[in-house]
């Protein structure tokens, strides 16, 4: 078989769980691997996993590549990326992706400059593809697609003539399959043949911060923009997300603003989301804004300006302040009857 | 001691604030309608290397591949306190992707020599890659601590930093030399400095409107050879093939402007009646319960 229509995923751990983003690329390596005729592996490595990586198989990982090892329990950019490379050199898939995280994006430029191919970051959809350079025709080639100078424009970027195709992919932008428990990744045991020269980064400390809020599981989100950012409009908003079951969302300046935490952030360069309602508080809707959140079932804008473009998404508009409409909506929902 | 410290600094395009002239009808970027700046990350790189200089000794030297007009970012490096400037510039680096730029700043670095400490900018907001210093790293054979919010100490023989990563921070040390990609919240950058700016704001110019030539190097006496040496293909022993366009991989298939999909929108009067009405059709459909 060839092996060039393999698509291969980095799987990430943290704290001996599986990385969401990496069952997310599984999904989305199973759409491109089926296109190609091909099979979905990953390389995983770690120390004390092999019981998490069973649930590659459910998302339609066919082969798991495990390098075990102590020394490798903790991230550090050198072991991790020598033993990438040597899986990708000894399997040659044509396709290799990676969560666009904090640990993708230390790994992936490491591992593309040493086997001196393309990789694209960020990408927000891949696709199979063609593309003709001079007189040659590349088949079946990776389209990684991604927003441009600042999100204003999209490029499809490729790569036909090194092999593999890398690209990163945020965590949220690939939707994951139902995960299916009949199905199985066989596990290959990699032996690491890292020497202690390899580690040159010692990790003194490892802290977890949980999350405050987790906007991704989130069925009903309501966002504060810059027209909603003073206490009494964030303290409604948060107050509606409540009555709801949902969370508070917000764009990006209101963090940088200093009025929410990272973590509330919507947008592409924040967290993808998917609810059943996103409720848009006092946001223009700027095209980074609405990579985040335009497949939500259902959106509702409250914008003072009615030519804010965030109405062209929106299936219910409401022009008005939105302190106002906030207080209706919550004196509404709970007198509901 | 003396950390021999290397910065490396983009000239970009003001992404952040793209103003409606800056796109053309046809969906491409109008460059010229967009402002250059500092790439801001950068600048927190510098800010780190100069604390660093201040508290430890040291040297810090600043790289930059770019048109000629980069020099521009050059010249604010040294208004802040850099030791040394060099500008990267020769047409045959044009169009660059990241593993062609990396290669092109690795042979410069190696042309330096010695090294102690890199520092980056986690990202360049062109692009918002964040791939060539890791890939400067890769290709030096050094190790590399990436996403750096705080340099927490610093002695003869290793650093130590705090990485922000997406469930907490962990703190990581690593011995010389090393590679650091240095993120916004790590510092407050300083301002120029006024004294500086009056030494060095007439250097540079000539840089730009003189190509490197023979009759150039002649003019060795002037002041702004001092300051901002301006290196091509040759000055850095760089392979050509592995430079600009043809040491890039990846190539731009096409490049569209954003379509916004639209939908049936349904107009909710702001009266109490109005948004019953949505929240009670909201129920209805199981949207919320
Ligand atoms: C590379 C890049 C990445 C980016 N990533 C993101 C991202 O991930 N997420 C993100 O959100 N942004 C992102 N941005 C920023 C984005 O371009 C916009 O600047 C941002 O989304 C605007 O936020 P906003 O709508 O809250 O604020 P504004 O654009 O200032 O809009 C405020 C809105 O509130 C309305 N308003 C004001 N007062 C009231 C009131 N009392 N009642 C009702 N309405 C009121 C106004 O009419 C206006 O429409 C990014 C930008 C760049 C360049
Ligand atoms: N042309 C360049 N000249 C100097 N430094 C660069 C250049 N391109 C990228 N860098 C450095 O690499 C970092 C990451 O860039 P990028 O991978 O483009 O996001 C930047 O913050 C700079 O420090």
């Amino acid at each position: 078989m060839d092996s060039k229509k393999n698509v291969m995923v980095f799987i990430e751990s943290r704290s001996g769980k599986i990385a969401e983003v990496s069952l997310e690329l599984l999904s989305a390596a199973g759409r491109l691997a089926q296109e190609l005729g091909g099979s979905v592996e990953a390389v995983a490595i770690g120390h004390n996993l092999a019981e998490e990586l069973k649930i590659l198989g459910h998302y339609g990982c066919q082969r798991v590549y495990y390098t075990d090892d102590e020394r490798l329990t903790h991230f550090t950019s050198i072991p991790y990326a020598k033993t990438v490379v040597k899986i990708i050199k000894q399997c040659q898939p044509g396709i290799v992706l990676f969560g666009a995280t904090t640990m993708g994006r230390d790994v992936a430029p490491r591992v593309a400059s040493a086997l001196k191919c393309g990789l694209t970051a960020d990408c927000t959809d891949l696709q199979i593809g063609e593309h003709k350079i001079k007189d040659v025709t590349y088949k079946n080639t990776l389209m990684q697609i991604r927003p441009a100078f600042g999100g204003n424009i999209v490029a499809t970027i490729v790569s036909p003539e090194s092999v593999p195709s890398m690209a990163t992919v945020r965590e949220g932008v690939m939707k994951m399959i139902a995960p299916d428990t009949g199905k199985t990744a066989e596990i290959i045991q990699e032996t690491c043949l890292l020497d202690d020269d390899d580690f040159l980064t010692e990790v003194l400390e490892v802290i977890r911060e949980e999350k405050q809020v987790n906007l991704k599981a989130a069925q009903v989100i309501v966002s504060a923009g810059m027209g909603a950012v003073d206490p009494e409009a964030i303290a409604l908003a948060k107050n509606l997300a409540k009555l709801l079951g949902g969370e508070l969302g917000c764009s990006r300046p209101v963090v940088d603003s200093g009025v929410l935490d990272k973590d509330h952030q919507v947008g592409q360069t924040g967290i993808t989301v998917r609810p059943n309602l996103y409720i848009a508080c006092g946001i223009s809707g700027q095209i980074q804004h609405r990579a985040g959140m335009s497949e939500a079932k259902r959106i509702i804008a409250i914008n003072k300006d009615p030519l804010a473009p965030i109405f062209g998404l929106a299936h219910y508009g409401i022009v008005g302040d939105v302190k106002d409409v906030l207080g209706k909506m919550i004196k509404a929902y709970k007198t509901k009857s | 001691m003396g950390l021999r410290m290397i910065v490396t600094v983009k000239q970009v395009p003001d992404t952040h604030n793209v103003s409606g002239d800056a796109m053309k009808e046809d969906g491409t970027v109008n460059r010229a309608a967009l402002p250059t700046i500092f790439n801001p990350e950068d600048l927190n790189a510098l800010e780190e290397a100069l604390k660093i200089k201040e508290s430890t000794g040291g040297t810090v030297t600043c790289i930059s591949m770019g048109p000629p007009n980069a020099v521009d970012v050059l010249k604010e490096c040294l208004y802040r306190g850099a030791d040394d400037v060099i500008l990267i510039s020769d047409r045959r680096f044009a169009g660059a992707d990241t593993l062609a730029t990396s290669y092109a700043l690795k042979c410069a670095i190696e042309q330096v020599g010695e090294y102690d400490l890199i520092l980056c900018g986690r990202q360049a907001i062109d692009g918002d890659t964040a791939q060539v210093g890791p890939q400067i790293a890769e290709k030096l054979n050094i190790n590399q601590l990436t996403c750096v919010s705080a340099v927490t100490a610093i002695d003869e023989q290793s650093i130590t930093a705090k990485r922000s990563v997406e469930d907490g921070y962990e703190i990581v040390k690593s011995r010389f030399p090393v590679l650091l990609t240095i993120t916004a919240t790590a510092n407050e950058p300083r301002t120029a400095n006024a004294k500086k700016v009056m030494t060095y704001k007439n250097i540079g110019k000539e840089i730009c409107n003189t190509s490197y030539d023979e009759s150039y190097m002649a003019a060795e006496a002037c002041a702004v050879l001092n300051h901002v040496k301006e290196w091509n293909v040759e000055t850095i022993g760089a392979d050509p093939i592995q430079c600009g366009l043809s040491g890039s991989p990846t190539k731009v298939k096409k490049i569209q402007s954003v379509v916004l999909a639209g939908c049936e929108s349904k107009q909710v009067t702001n009266t109490d009646a109005g948004v019953t009405d949505l929240v009670h059709e909201l129920i209805k459909e199981n949207i919320i319960g």
